[in-house]
C-alpha cells in the first residue's frame, strides 16, 4: 500500500481583513482574511515550519528518502532551496529537489512522489502577492505544507493513495515574467472554456483508475487560482458536489502552489477511516488525485493542526502588510545594514545556524549555545555531544524592546531565553504582541530569515510564543 | 603566579584632551595634534622626547600608522592597540608596563576615536568585524543593558517609579558635573522631568539614559617614578592598574541573571590588591566609571564595592555620588556628558583623575575628598554577561 504517512500545514500568524484594503485605496478587497507571512518568512523558512510538524506527525525517528520542494515564490534561483529545507530539517535524504516556477510544480510533485518509490517529503509553499488593490493580492494567502508519501514499509499509511489522472493543455490565463512580484491574467471566462473540459477529463479518468464514482467520494477538494472555474467546475462533478470541503480561501486565502497540500491536510486531519478523498486541481491543465483513508487514522492526530493555526491568528494593518511584502518602502533605523554571511562560516557552523544544534558536555550535561569546544562547566576540551533544540521550549529570563537596532520591521523584541533541560539563548522574538509579553512566558523555536544582503538571505532561529 | 601591580614605579607627567563634540570640521589626525601637542606642553617635552608610543583606537584607524603619520614620527615604535570601550585605558596600560620594565624611559598613550564621519545616530559598531555567519545577536548595547533594569529592580525589590527616579538621579548627576566642564560635549543641567520625558531607546531607556556620541582625543605621557619630577612638580602615580577580559558565558549561562558585572568585580578586586587598599570608600576620594547606560554606573557602583550588593539604588537617591557627596563619581560629567569617542573615553576618564589629583579642577568641579588623595577609574567593553573591563588606580603621593 502506498499513499501519505503524514501531512502538515502551516499558516502564518497574520491575518489581513480584505476590509482594510478598500479602506485604504479606496477599491479592492473583499470579506474575509488572508494569511500574511511575516517579513521574516519566505517559501523556504514556512517550507521548514510544515516539514517540522510532518516529522513530528510521522513515527519516531522517521527519515524520508527524499525531499522536494515546490514553490512559485522561491527564495532563491539558481541554488537550491530544499537544501535549507533539508539542513534545517536535520535530514539524512540523499536527494533534496526544487520543482519550479508553476503552482503546478507542487501538484507534479506530490504526483511523482505518489506513483513512484521509496518515501518522499513533499514541501509546498508560496507567498501571494498582486498589485495594490487586485484580487490576486485580496484572494491570495501565505502557507506551506508538507506531505510524507511513502509505502506501509517506511510508516502506517493513514491515506492510500488509489489512484489519479492528468490533463495538459497550452493556453495563456495567468503568467509572470521572472523577477515580478505580481502575475498578469486575461479575462476569466475564456479560462474558464479552457479548464472545465480539461477538468472534466482528468475527473472521469481518475475516478476510473482509482475504482470509485462519484456518489463514493466523501471529502472533495476542488484547488486552483481560477477562482470563478473553481466554484463553477463542482456542478459537473455528479454527486460528487454535495462533498466539497472548505477550500479555506475566507480565512487563509489561496496558497497558490501550497493549496493542494494545506487543504489536504486539513481534510485528513478531520477524516475517518475508510473515507474516499478526491482532489481536482485546475493550474495548467488538470490533476485528480484518490484516497482512501485507513484504520491508521484513527489514532493519528497532529501536533498542530490546520485548524488550530487558522484560529490563532492575529491581524496585521494594511500598511504593514504593504512594507513587508516590500510595495511599500518604509523608513527604517538610521542604522547601518547588517553585512552579507560568509558562505565559509555559516557552512562549518551549519549543524547551529540551520537545526539549531548546540553541545553538550558528556560529563556535566552543561549544554552550549552556540556550541563550544571547552565547557563553560569544568573546562573540558573536546567532549561535547551534539545537542538539536529546535524543538525544545524555553521560557523568557529577561527580554527587552529595542526601537534602535536594525530591523526591516522595528523595533525587535529581544528575550533571554532558557531551554527546557539547560541551555540560554539571547534571541529575537517573531510572531508576538510586545505589549503582552512578561517574564516566565513560554516560547518555541522558528525557523526564519533574518536579513538579506547582497543576495544572500540570512536564515536563522527566532523564538516565538508557545502555541 | 600572581598579579603584582605597578604600584609607584611609573608616573604620568602631562596629558592632553580635547574637546569632545561633533567635530564636523575635524578629522581623527587634528584630534590626535591636539590631543599629542597638550601633553607635550604638560610635560614640557616634544615628540623626539618619546621613546615609544602606544594609540588607541576601536574603528578609525589601524596599526601604529594611525599617529606615526599624522604625528610625523621618525623611528619611533607605535603599539596599535584594541579593547572595545576599555581600548584607551588599555592604550596606557601599555605604555606604563613599558616604562616600568626598564624597555623605555618615556612612553605616551594616545587614545582617539572619530565616529561622526559615518552617517548614523549612535555608536555604528566597529568596523572591520570579522565575517559571520550570521547568527550572533543584533540588538544594541541600549537593549543589553536595558534587560539590567528589571532585573535588578525584581532581585533587590525595587519597584519600577522607584528605579526610574534612581536612573534619573544618575543622568541629572553626570549632566549637573558635565555642566561645569568645558571639555564636555553636553555642557547643560537637564532636570529629571526632561530626562523621565526623553524617547524611549530600548526597553525602559530612555535618550538620556544613553552616553551621547562624540569625537575626542586623549593622550598621556608616562615614565618611572624616580624620574618623574624632572618633567613636572605634580606627577600622578600608578597605584594599580587590573584588566579583566571575561568569557562571555553569561550568554549561555541560565544562572546569569544580569544584576552584576563579575568582570568588573574582578578587575577592582585585583585593583585593590595592588594598591594595598581594604576600604575603597574611605581611601579613594573619587571614581570616573563607564556610564554608557544609567543601569550599568548603578551596578558598577556595587562591583567596585563601594556599597553593599543591593543597596546602591539608595546611595544614588541619597547623593553619595553626587559632586559633593561622600564619594564622587563622574565629577567631570562621564560618558553622559562627553559622549564616547571609544578610543579616548578611557584616557578621558584618567585625565579628569588626573586634574582633580594635581589640584586642577575649576573651583565649580573640585571635590572635597580629594584630600584622601587617590582617584580611580573604571572601563568596560562589551555587554552583560560577555564584557572586558578595567580598573586603575591613581596618586598624587608615593607611598
Amino acid at each position: 500500500m502506498r499513499g501519505i504517512i503524514a501531512a502538515a500545514g502551516y499558516v502564518p500568524y497574520r491575518r489581513l481583513d480584505r476590509s482594510t484594503i478598500s479602506q485604504f485605496l479606496g477599491s479592492g478587497g473583499g470579506r474575509g482574511t488572508r494569511s500574511v507571512a511575516s517579513y521574516d518568512e519566505d517559501t523556504t523558512t514556512m517550507g521548514v515550519d510544515a516539514g517540522r510538524v510532518a516529522l513530528a506527525n510521522a513515527p519516531a525517528g522517521f527519515q524520508p528518502d527524499a525531499l522536494w520542494f515546490a514553490t512559485v515564490s522561491p527564495a532563491y534561483l539558481d541554488k537550491t532551496n530544499a537544501t535549507t529545507i533539508h539542513a534545517a530539517l536535520r535530514l539524512e535524504a540523499d536527494l533534496a529537489l526544487d520543482f519550479g516556477g508553476a503552482a503546478r510544480s507542487a501538484v507534479g510533485a506530490l504526483r511523482t512522489a505518489l506513483v513512484g518509490g521509496g518515501s518522499v517529503m513533499v514541501v509546498s509553499a508560496d507567498v501571494r502577492t498582486g498589485q495594490p488593490g487586485s484580487g490576486d493580492e485580496a484572494l491570495g494567502g501565505d502557507g506551506s505544507a508538507a506531505l510524507i508519501v511513502g509505502d506501509d514499509e517506511d510508516g502506517p499509511v493513514i491515506a492510500e493513495y488509489l489512484g489519479g489522472a492528468s490533463a495538459t493543455e497550452e493556453f495563456i490565463d495567468r503568467w509572470r515574467v521572472p523577477g515580478d512580484s505580481a502575475s498578469g491574467l486575461w479575462e476569466e471566462r475564456f479560462g474558464e472554456t479552457q479548464y472545465t473540459p480539461l477538468g472534466q477529463s482528468a475527473w472521469k479518468r481518475g475516478l476510473e483508475a482509482a475504482g470509485v464514482g462519484p456518489e463514493g467520494i466523501d471529502h472533495l477538494v476542488v484547488s486552483g487560482l481560477h477562482a470563478r472555474v473553481v466554484r463553477s467546475i463542482v456542478g459537473r462533478l455528479g454527486e460528487a458536489k454535495g462533498a466539497v470541503v472548505d477550500d479555506l480561501t475566507s480565512t487563509v486565502g489561496n496558497v497558490g502552489a501550497a493549496q493542494v497540500g494545506l487543504v489536504l491536510t486539513d481534510v485528513l486531519e478531520k477524516a475517518e477511516p475508510g473515507q474516499v478523498i478526491a482532489v481536482l486541481s485546475l493550474a495548467d491543465g488538470a490533476d485528480v488525485f484518490v484516497f482512501r483513508t485507513t484504520e491508521a487514522i484513527r489514532g493519528y492526530q497532529s501536533a498542530r493542526s490546520v485548524a488550530d493555526q487558522i484560529a490563532w491568528g492575529a491581524p496585521i494593518g494594511y500598511g504593514k502588510f504593504l512594507a513587508w511584502r516590500n510595495t511599500l518602502s518604509v523608513e527604517g533605523p538610521r542604522r547601518p545594514a547588517p553585512s552579507r554571511i560568509s558562505a565559509s562560516v555559516s557552512a562549518r557552523s551549519r549543524e547551529y545556524k540551520y537545526a539549531f544544534v548546540g553541545s553538550r558536555d558528556r560529563s556535566t550535561g552543561a549544554l552550549h549555545l552556540p556550541p563550544a569546544r571547552i565547557s563553560r562547566e569544568g573546562d573540558a576540551l573536546d567532549d561535547m555531544e551534539p545537542s538539536p533544540m529546535s524543538e525544545i521550549q524555553g521560557t523568557i529570563a529577561t527580554f527587552t524592546v529595542d526601537r534602535i537596532a536594525y530591523s526591516p520591521s522595528p523595533p525587535i523584541v529581544f528575550a533571554v531565553v532558557d531551554f527546557d533541560g539547560g541551555g540560554r539563548l539571547p534571541v529575537e522574538l517573531c510572531d508576538l504582541d510586545a505589549d503582552a509579553l512578561q517574564i516566565g512566558d513560554r516560547v518555541e523555536l522558528t525557523f526564519r530569515r533574518l536579513f538579506t544582503a547582497e543576495g544572500i538571505h540570512n536564515y536563522f532561529w527566532k523564538a516565538r510564543p508557545a502555541r | 603566579m600572581g598579579s603584582h601591580g605597578i604600584k609607584d614605579q611609573v608616573a604620568i607627567v602631562g596629558m592632553g584632551c580635547t574637546e569632545f563634540a561633533e567635530h564636523w570640521d575635524k578629522g581623527a589626525d587634528d584630534l590626535i595634534i591636539w590631543a599629542a601637542n597638550e601633553a607635550f606642553d604638560a610635560a614640557g617635552l616634544d615628540k623626539d622626547g618619546i621613546d615609544a608610543y602606544w594609540y588607541g583606537t576601536a574603528m578609525s584607524g589601524s596599526s601604529g600608522l594611525g599617529i606615526a603619520r599624522p604625528l610625523h614620527l621618525t623611528n619611533k615604535p607605535v603599539t596599535r592597540v584594541e579593547n572595545m570601550c576599555a581600548t584607551g585605558g588599555e592604550a596606557l596600560r601599555g605604555a606604563a608596563y613599558a616604562v616600568a620594565s626598564g624597555a623605555y624611559d618615556v612612553a605616551m598613550a594616545i587614545g582617539v576615536e572619530k565616529v561622526k564621519d559615518g552617517g548614523y545616530q549612535g555608536l555604528a559598531g566597529a568596523a572591520g568585524r570579522p565575517p559571520s555567519d550570521g547568527t550572533e545577536r543584533t540588538l544594541t548595547a541600549a537593549a543589553m543593558y536595558a534587560m539590567c533594569v528589571p532585573a535588578y529592580g525584581k532581585k533587590f525589590g525595587v519597584d519600577d517609579a522607584t528605579m526610574r527616579e534612581v536612573l534619573a538621579h544618575i543622568s541629572w548627576k553626570n549632566h549637573f558635573n558635565g555642566a561645569r566642564n568645558h571639555r564636555a560635549q553636553f555642557k547643560k543641567e537637564v532636570t529629571t522631568e526632561t530626562i523621565c520625558n526623553s524617547p524611549l531607546m530600548a526597553g525602559t531607556l530612555r535618550v538620556f539614559d544613553c552616553s551621547g556620541v562624540a569625537d575626542g582625543a586623549t593622550s598621556a605621557i608616562v615614565c618611572r617614578a624616580e624620574d618623574a619630577y624632572k618633567y613636572t612638580d605634580k606627577p600622578v602615580f600608578v597605584k594599580a592598574l587590573s584588566f579583566v577580559a571575561g568569557n562571555a558565558s553569561g550568554n549561555a549561562d541560565p544562572d546569569y541573571d544580569y544584576t552584576y558585572f563579575e568582570e568588573i568585580g574582578a578587575a577592582a578586586a585585583d585593583a585593590y590588591g595592588q594598591a594595598g587598599i581594604t576600604n575603597p570608600r574611605a581611601q579613594i576620594a573619587m571614581s570616573e566609571v563607564h556610564d554608557c547606560f544609567t543601569p550599568a554606573e548603578l551596578i558598577i557602583m556595587e562591583e567596585l564595592q563601594l556599597c553593599e550588593r543591593g543597596t546602591a539604588w539608595k546611595e544614588v537617591l541619597a547623593g553619595t555620588f553626587d559632586l559633593d557627596g561622600d564619594f564622587p563619581i563622574n565629577p567631570d560629567g562621564g560618558l553622559k556628558s562627553f559622549g564616547h569617542p571609544v578610543g579616548a573615553s578611557g584616557l578621558r576618564k584618567i585625565f579628569e583623575c588626573y586634574t582633580q589629583l594635581r589640584g586642577e579642577a575649576p573651583p565649580e568641579r573640585t571635590i572635597k575628598t580629594i584630600e584622601r588623595g587617590l582617584a580611580m577609574t573604571q572601563d568596560l567593553g562589551g555587554y552583560p554577561g560577555e564584557m572586558v573591563a578595567m580598573v586603575s588606580i591613581w596618586g598624587n603621593q608615593l607611598g
